[in-house]
């Protein structure tokens, strides 16, 4: 996927006139957070349960080569083999590989943020394999070329009237704007697939240490079809998705649905637990999982080690006001919200990715419905530091910043500055009281006016009234 | 029998920059509550502001030279307390931008103890109930982010309008959501800004009621701006305003004054 992060500003703006996609947005809005609330409502061990998933994801961090050396351990006992890749290249590879081994043509594939992380789909393309995405949303992305714009909901972005077209173009059938119709219409054409592929690539959203499984939610079982009917299983994961026990990822389960949709379950959950058995109806007779780090163990024992306690909920993006606004694509990469705020500079650098931690008011929503309780604002905060430590802020908001500073550190230089700003703009408003235009503010009054400053400032008048009363 | 002697309770008021600025209004009613309250207010001449603008920037250097001025300059009052969450919840940030073991660690941890927003000062720290003020008409309130999250004020201020004389309160929809301000962030990203201030002084309209109100500048002269160049009719004030019975004067944005005198 191109990296377009460094064109936010200019991707936001367009998508705040971009009719089409502000209501597809107000959807999400309408949707998502209420049924989060009302699931929460239901739920009064709601908070007590997220204290406990920040701590247990925090002991998993703690010990993540523990838990990951025991979960391949039991992988290779179940009949599967581990693979662990440090880059996405390397993960990128090692797929390729494993799909070649088994003569691939055609892969299905479940949902996977994290194989849109290290660009599997046109990788493979490239090398003659043809993917199939098996998830509803991500079907339709795929027919468009086009890429996720939320963690869990794909193609949110796009209305009924998209996807109808969308369909009619490439299956060939008549116009139905009826969902049912269009459902039955992918359902339809995603079944050859699932029968004629010969890897099935799935990612996880747990992977169980003490078992050796891995687990996935669904709510369209379609990833049960991509993993059970092909020769060969890929899971593809990030190496913090590793839990202790079975018992631990029920903990994140229940609130992972409730942060997520507001679903008290997802509908399918499913373990997968090495290849198939001898006496197993079904299953894949090759068992892969390939664990990508791609720079998250260089987060952990710093400051973004909070950040891989991430479930992948999208709570935080479903409640921010910066991607209500402007809808997941602004971000220009895979993860966009605030979790991607913070994730993207460590993946791409933040050298392109420094809008996005600025794009923040710091309002503070994300941290309040984060299951795992990530501290969300100061991590983005974390990347404005660093962007400041290397001299990546822009010249002018330096330059605004170090003047301000010079007065802000200077108590009585301070004082004479301020008065003459408030009678500056006291003359510039006259007797009305705003400013329609104000030099150095366009920012501000290109949109609202600047109300006028009412009088000398609070310290001239307070002096004026202590002196007054010394008399 | 009772103690006639108790001690006034010695406040150092923190101003804020756009207080002090804008609407020194605002600073003169938290005093006269703060009197109205018991204490003894007094203000710190070494004080400017908060530092947020460089802290949210990522300037830790400058942060945290202004953190130093701030914390010296309120040494020895008993409480610290000001017309805004956003600032006071600043102050709660200082103790972050030291080590642990650097002496001015210790000492923003405790200014940090001491540091209140005016309606969450009079209600969780002194139980106050004596507001002596009159306004008819009906408002809507704005929970501002850092006051509301960082802080937990959310009830204070809705109790302490209670007890004015003749007002009467109409939610808004989404009122804990932001209005766009942010800081910096309304000039560095104005057309995002602008669209969530829209949304905002949408929802404020919508209520049905006559005056926004609400415990941060910030947010208030961005959404009185808003609400100016929308050409809305909806009067906006500070909390503290309505409070101290201070609504004579022309609210934000209002004004229509003889500047012959003033200036
Ligand atoms: S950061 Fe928190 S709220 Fe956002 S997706 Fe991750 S777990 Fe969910």
């Amino acid at each position: 996927m191109q990296i377009k992060s460094p064109e936010f500003k200019q991707s936001a703006r367009i998508a705040l006139q971009d009719v089409n996609l502000q209501k597809a947005l107000g959807n999400l809005k309408a949707g998502f957070p209420g049924k989060r609330a009302s699931a929460v409502a239901r739920m009064p061990e709601f908070d007590q349960l997220r204290d406990q998933a920040r701590d247990l994801k925090n002991h998993i961090l703690e010990h993540l080569d523990l838990y990951l050396d025991e979960f391949e351990a039991r992988v290779v006992e179940n009949g599967g083999q581990v693979h662990w890749c440090r880059t996405a290249d390397d993960a990128r590879q090692t797929i390729l590989q494993l799909c070649r081994e088994q003569d691939a043509k055609t892969v299905t594939k479940g949902k996977s943020m994290v194989t849109e992380e290290i660009n599997l789909n046109e990788y493979l393309e490239e090398n003659g394999i043809r993917p199939v995405e098996t998830d509803l949303g991500e079907y339709i992305l795929q027919l468009r070329g086009d890429h996720p714009s939320h963690i869990i909901a794909p193609a949110i972005h796009l209305n009924l009237e998209d996807v109808s077209e969308t369909f009619h173009q490439h299956h060939h059938r008549p116009k139905s704007d009826d969902p049912a119709v269009l459902m039955a219409e992918a359902r339809e054409m995603l079944r050859k697939e699932f029968v004629a592929a010969d890897v099935g690539i799935t990612g996880a959203n747990f992977l169980i240490a003490e078992t050796g499984s891995t687990m996935i939610v669904t709510n369209e079982g379609n990833g049960d079809l991509t993993q059970t009917l092909p020769k060969t299983h890929i899971v593809v994961s990030s190496i913090e998705k590793v839990v202790p026990t079975l018992e631990d990822a029920s903990l994140f389960l229940r609130l992972l649905a409730r942060s997520a949709t507001g679903q008290e379950f997802t509908v399918y959950n499913t373990l997968s637990s090495g290849n198939r058995r001898p006496d197993d109806q079904d299953g894949p007779e090759n068992f892969h999982v390939v664990l990508v780090d791609n720079g998250r163990s260089d987060m952990v024992g710093t400051q973004l080690q909070d950040m891989l306690r991430c479930i992948r909920c999208s709570a935080c993006m479903n409640h921010c006001p910066v991607y209500g606004a402007v809808g997941g694509h602004s971000y220009g990469w895979v993860y966009p919200g605030p979790m991607g705020s913070v994730l993207t500079p460590q993946m791409i650098g933040i050298e392109k990715a420094g809008l996005l931690p600025n794009a923040s008011t710091f309002c503070g929503k994300c941290e309040e419905v984060c299951p795992v309780r990530i501290p969300l604002p100061k991590l983005m905060r974390h990347w404005r530091e660093k962007e400041f430590e290397k001299h990546l802020s822009p010249k002018a908001v330096r330059w605004g910043l170090g003047s301000w500073a010079f007065f802000a550190t200077r108590p009585t230089l301070y004082r004479m500055f301020t008065a003459g700003a408030s009678r500056f703009m006291r003359i510039l408003g006259g007797k009305k009281g705003t400013i329609k235009k104000l030099p150095l503010a366009a920012g501000w009054t290109d949109h609202r006016d600047m109300p006028t400053p009412t009088g000398k400032t609070f310290m001239q008048q307070w002096q004026a009234r202590q002196q007054q009363e010394k008399r | 029998m009772p103690d006639t002697h108790t001690p006034p309770i010695k406040v150092g008021l923190f101003v804020t920059c756009l207080a002090d600025m804008f609407r020194p209004e605002v600073a003169f009613a938290t005093v006269k509550l703060l009197e109205q309250a018991g204490c003894e207010v007094d203000v710190p001449s070494a004080q400017t502001c908060c530092g947020q603008p460089a802290f949210n920037s990522g300037d830790n250097h400058n942060s945290r030279m202004i953190a130093r001025q701030t914390i010296a300059a309120f040494d020895g009052y008993r409480y610290v307390v000001g017309p805004s969450g956003s600032c006071i919840g600043m102050l709660h940030h200082y103790p972050e931008l030291f080590d642990d073991g650097d002496p001015w660690k210790a000492r923003a941890e405790e200014l940090k103890a001491r540091a209140f927003e005016i309606t969450s000062f009079l209600v969780d720290e002194l139980n106050f109930s004596g507001i002596h003020s009159t306004f008819t008409g009906k408002i809507t309130y704005h929970d501002s982010c850092s006051g509301l999250r960082e802080l937990g004020i959310k009830q204070q201020p809705r109790q302490l309008l209670s007890e004015v004389e003749g007002v009467t309160l109409s939610e808004m929809q989404e009122a804990e959501t932001c209005c766009g301000f942010g800081g910096t962030f309304c000039v560095k990203y104005p057309e995002i800004s602008n669209r969530m201030v829209s949304n905002k002084t949408g929802f404020a309209a919508d209520s049905g009621a006559e005056m926004l109100v609400g415990g941060d500048l910030g947010c208030l002269l961005n959404m009185a701006g808003k609400l100016k160049r929308e050409g809305r009719e909806m009067q906006v004030r500070h909390v503290v305003e309505l409070l101290a019975d201070m609504t004579q004067s022309p609210a934000i944005g209002d004004a229509d004054y003889d500047l012959g005198q003033e200036l």
